[in-house]
């Protein structure tokens, strides 16, 4: 399987990639920005996510609900989402409408400080708050991917602070703020355009220029404060949350090699004979034989910068105390370190994943996402092509040589959610981290 | 292969491009067959990618279980993935992964699939598999008993979870108590607590016959190899007699109510307004399908616009039709912040009133008609998105040409057809409004804007206050 890829430049830096594909007569516009939450300031955690929701508000030409209605009219599907490191937007139309929704993509990146007022942020301001809550506030568990970046990395870490951010700093953005976050990051220069589907590469080629050409590069964006942390935390975390939960669940996470990196494919395919589907270890063992957990599986983060994560994730039965969870868990994880894993394990890992990488593939939509993920990341889109490849790669020795050295007891951090009643018994640290020898 | 292109820096158009001309598309063609025992057979060959999806289809779903066995559909097509033939739960499930396939299987209100998604190099390996695990299911007592334990789990959690609790509070609130809707899918505590191995057995051999499946196939194969495939693992397969009809499903409870289910401290409310809907057979499915897209189905929806984008309530505001052989739910649903539960319910009230009395625009009328006319292809990329709408068409005995047609009727829809749609089937005296919050914080202005006294239900009271 290969999909054909094209790339060009324009000369303000716009990084643009065509992949055409016309088995139905629909095309994706997919725009990656190179900046996330990594990227706010003090003060001003989940401006990023904020600002996301404010590029759907209009700009110079287009009036405040009619970025959705154009493409909704149009025949179309649209979003965005705002991650640690990247921001993106896209939509998939019928083919006949790509230069709408490349006009759309260009007006929001050249002109979109006039249409911005204080009565739009302010609403917008309440809509994101209310995600907040709905996501995460009144959702059992609903803070874990706050809390568990938070405990793997340190305090000045850009990936330390919350994505969605704090009510506090939610309500401190400012006009100011989207004035200049927009001219610091939202510029071609920090930007990847793919379009994915039924097009004529020539046609989109013009239509491209037409519409992007005339917005000025950007004069650069603040680098990143130093990413790197150490290979392991050094030192076992742990941290308890009492929170409106029926069941003990532990996310057990450890530091892992960056998405794309050597290193990545052994601990993906570890995470997966750990606990990808009812084969996998976790679930054999903690499900379905000792039938101490309800829920077990194992993924990698995919960060790209600084350290990864491999994270496990399990839910305790009823009658389980959390004691007996985490030893059952740390059992198996000790076990893959002292055992290894055999080529049978290996095998069904990469075969899942391999058909998973086929599967995703089938939509123009999240075709155009992962081009535009490779070349934000490594500046090369046509990696998507070998990730296969990559994985039919990994050997029984990498896997084991990846777990000998990452998951050890010192490079073990737990986020432990417990119900609220009953929790008094348990060590209560708050956000704070718990090191425990 | 990087061009750097010269960029001509002239400024960028302000008017809206205009569309070319659009290029025909056809829902993917597909052929029926039917084997000697009266299995269907449907297959929608699409070579795009080397991959299959197959669903096993059977007329096996809750509207079929017994009184007293709410869940049994549900325990029964899970229970099959646990041992079939030779093979034990974790060799079943080892030889579907080696190959790298997926396999599921679960049990809706009406029917029960299996489904498999695989490489088309290892689908037939895959699918005898299936074949196993469908025909000649172990159903070993440990895991059996083990399910029930992961379900109670499962229903443990929902005491936490406003949005299940929410949707659960609903059902019951709208059906009848004996009702097989109002009760969720998969069974309550005390129906699942009294399943047992020979439940599922009987179940299974009532069932599980071959005169009720339909085996869809999408993807990268061949007509005659999907039929050459199907006909080797499933035509030898024989039936019992006859199996019983669905029971009564939808039976409405009349009037409207409030309840409020108590979170003390929610942050939140989770809102549910509506009442039991039309069945998917309704003539004039079309009308009520735009109407509700007008009203709540896309994001620049009338709900979602009020709540969202002119009031800042939530993060989202939608309605929906449940499309179901029986009656089932018409919901609006939200989450709002605590303080303004009463103003978010006084909206919908609104919107749904204005629906009833006022013609639409025109202009909301071909946002909704292009809308749904114009995704349609976008809504078949996938073989799994094609499956499942086969299977749509196998479940509501819908006619051949139904997406073949599918956009000329939506086309025909009228703001006289959608005023008729909403008169019939949106009804503000059957409105049932359940709020998962903080009592102190909404009863009032529920009371207020609805002018009925709540009925207030702990969170923890078994069985949501039944």
């Amino acid at each position: 399987m290969h999909i054909p890829i094209e790339t060009l430049r324009l000369s303000n830096g716009l990084f643009v990639v065509l992949s055409e594909d016309h088995t139905a007569p629909l095309v994706a516009v997919n725009l990656w920005y190179h900046v996330g939450s990594a990227n706010e300031r003090p003060g001003r955690t989940g401006f990023a996510h904020l600002f996301e929701h404010m590029l759907f508000q209009g700009s110079a030409n287009v009036d405040s609900n009619e970025h959705f209605e154009f493409i909704q009219r149009a025949g179309g599907t649209l979003n965005g989402s705002t991650w640690l490191d990247r921001t993106n937007y896209f939509e998939t139309v019928p083919s006949n409408q790509l230069e709408l929704a490349l006009w759309l993509e260009a007006n929001r990146m050249g002109y979109l400080l006039p249409a911005m007022t204080q009565q739009k942020l302010d609403t917008q301001r309440d809509v994101v708050q209310n995600e907040r809550r709905w996501s995460m506030d009144n959702q059992p568990y609903g803070t874990w991917w706050e809390r568990l970046p938070a405990l793997c990395f340190p305090p000045e870490h850009p990936f330390h602070h919350s994505l969605i951010g704090s009510m506090t700093d939610l309500d401190a953005a400012s006009l100011d703020d989207i004035a200049n976050f927009f001219s610091t990051f939202y510029t071609p220069d920090n930007a990847v355009l793919t379009i994915a589907g039924d097009f004529d590469v020539v046609v989109a080629r013009t239509m491209v220029e037409r519409h992007f050409a005339a917005i000025p590069r950007g004069r650069g964006k603040p680098p990143l404060p130093d990413m790197e942390v150490s290979p392991s935390f050094g030192g076992a975390r742990r941290e308890i949350v009492p929170d409106d939960v029926m069941l003990p669940r532990l996310f057990l996470a450890f530091r892992s090699p960056i998405f794309g990196s050597d290193g990545y494919y052994a601990a993906s395919v570890c995470s997966a004979v750990l606990g990808l589907k009812k084969g996998s270890r976790l679930q054999r063992a903690l499900v379905r034989e000792q039938q101490v957990a309800a829920e077990a599986t194992a993924f990698t983060y995919d960060l790209t910068k600084g350290s990864d994560l491999l994270i496990v994730d399990v839910t305790a039965r009823p009658d389980t105390s959390l004691e007996q969870l985490e030893r059952a868990v740390h059992a198996e994880v000790d076990r893959l370190i002292t055992d290894g894993v055999s080529s049978d394990e290996v095998a069904r890992a990469v075969a899942l994943i391999e058909t998973e990488l086929v599967v995703i593939l089938q939509s123009a939509g999240e075709r155009a996402d992962r081009l535009s993920l490779f070349a934000t990341y490594f500046g090369d889109p046509t990696l998507v092509n070998v990730q296969a490849e990559r994985y039919r790669a990994v050997t029984v020795e990498q896997v084991n040589a990846f777990a000998r050295e990452r998951l050890t007891a010192d490079n073990r951090a737990s986020l432990i959610y417990v119900p609220r009643e009953g929790a008094e018994a348990e060590p209560q640290s708050d956000l704070a981290m718990a090191e425990v020898p | 292969m990087s061009v750097v292109t010269t960029g001509a820096a002239s400024s960028a158009p302000t008017k809206k491009p205009e569309p070319t001309a659009p290029r025909a598309y056809r829902f993917p063609s597909f052929v029926r067959r039917t084997l000697t025992n009266g299995v269907n057979i449907i297959v929608a060959p699409v070579a795009k990618l080397p991959v299959v999806t197959v669903l096993a289809m059977v007329e096996a779903g809750a509207s079929f279980e017994p009184r007293g066995k709410d869940g049994i559909a549900a325990l029964t097509a899970r229970s099959m993935l646990e041992g079939a033939g030779d093979l034990d739960g974790v060799a079943l499930a080892d030889r579907f992964e080696r190959i790298g396939a997926s396999v599921e299987a679960h049990a809706g209100w009406d029917m029960a699939v299996v489904s498999l998604t695989a490489l088309s190099n290892r689908l037939s390996d895959a699918l005898s598999l299936v074949r196993d695990l469908v025909r000649a299911p172990s159903f070993p007592d440990r895991e059996i008993r083990r399910l029930k334990e992961e379900r109670l789990a499962e229903l443990l959690q929902q005491r936490a979870d406003p949005r299940s609790l929410a949707d659960e509070h609903f059902a019951r609130s709208v059906y009848d108590a004996d009702a097989r809707y109002a009760v969720p899918e998969e069974g309550s505590a005390a129906s699942i607590r009294a399943l047992t191995r020979d439940d599922i057995t009987a179940f299974h051999v009532e069932h599980y016959q071959p005169r009720g499946v339909t085996l869809i196939f999408a993807g990268a194969i061949a007509v005659d190899d999907a039929v050459t495939l199907a006909g080797k693992l499933f035509d030898d397969w024989r039936g019992g007699p006859a199996p019983r009809a669905p029971r009564a499903v939808d039976r409405p409870q009349v009037g409207r109510s409030l309840r409020v289910v108590a979170k003390a401290d929610a942050p939140q409310s989770e809102v549910r307004v509506g009442h039991a809907g039309p069945p998917r057979n309704a003539p004039d499915y079309f009308d009520a399908m735009v109407m509700n897209a007008i009203l709540g189905g896309l994001f620049s929806s009338r709900i979602n616009l009020n709540l969202r984008e002119k009031h800042g309530y939530t993060y989202g505001a939608f309605s929906a039709f449940e499309w179901r052989r029986g009656a089932g739910p018409f919901v609006v649903h939200t989450a709002v912040k605590s303080d303004v539960t009463g103003s978010a319910v006084k909206e919908i009230l609104i919107e749904i009133e204005r629906m009833r009395t006022t013609e639409i625009g025109e202009d909301e009328l071909t946002l909704a008609t292009s809308y749904l006319d114009g995704v349609f292809p976008i809504r078949y990329e996938t073989t799994a998105s094609i499956a499942t709408a086969l299977a749509n068409l196998v479940n509501h005995r819908l006619p051949e040409d139904f997406y073949d047609t599918y956009r000329t009727h939506v086309r025909n829809v009228t703001t006289q057809s959608v005023l008729k749609a909403a008169q019939r089937h949106l009804r503000p005296d059957a409105l049932r409004t359940v709020v998962v919050g903080d009592p102190a914080l909404v009863v009032e202005s529920l009371q207020q804007v609805l002018g009925l006294v709540p009925e207030i239900v702990a969170v923890d009271a078994p069985e949501g206050g039944r």
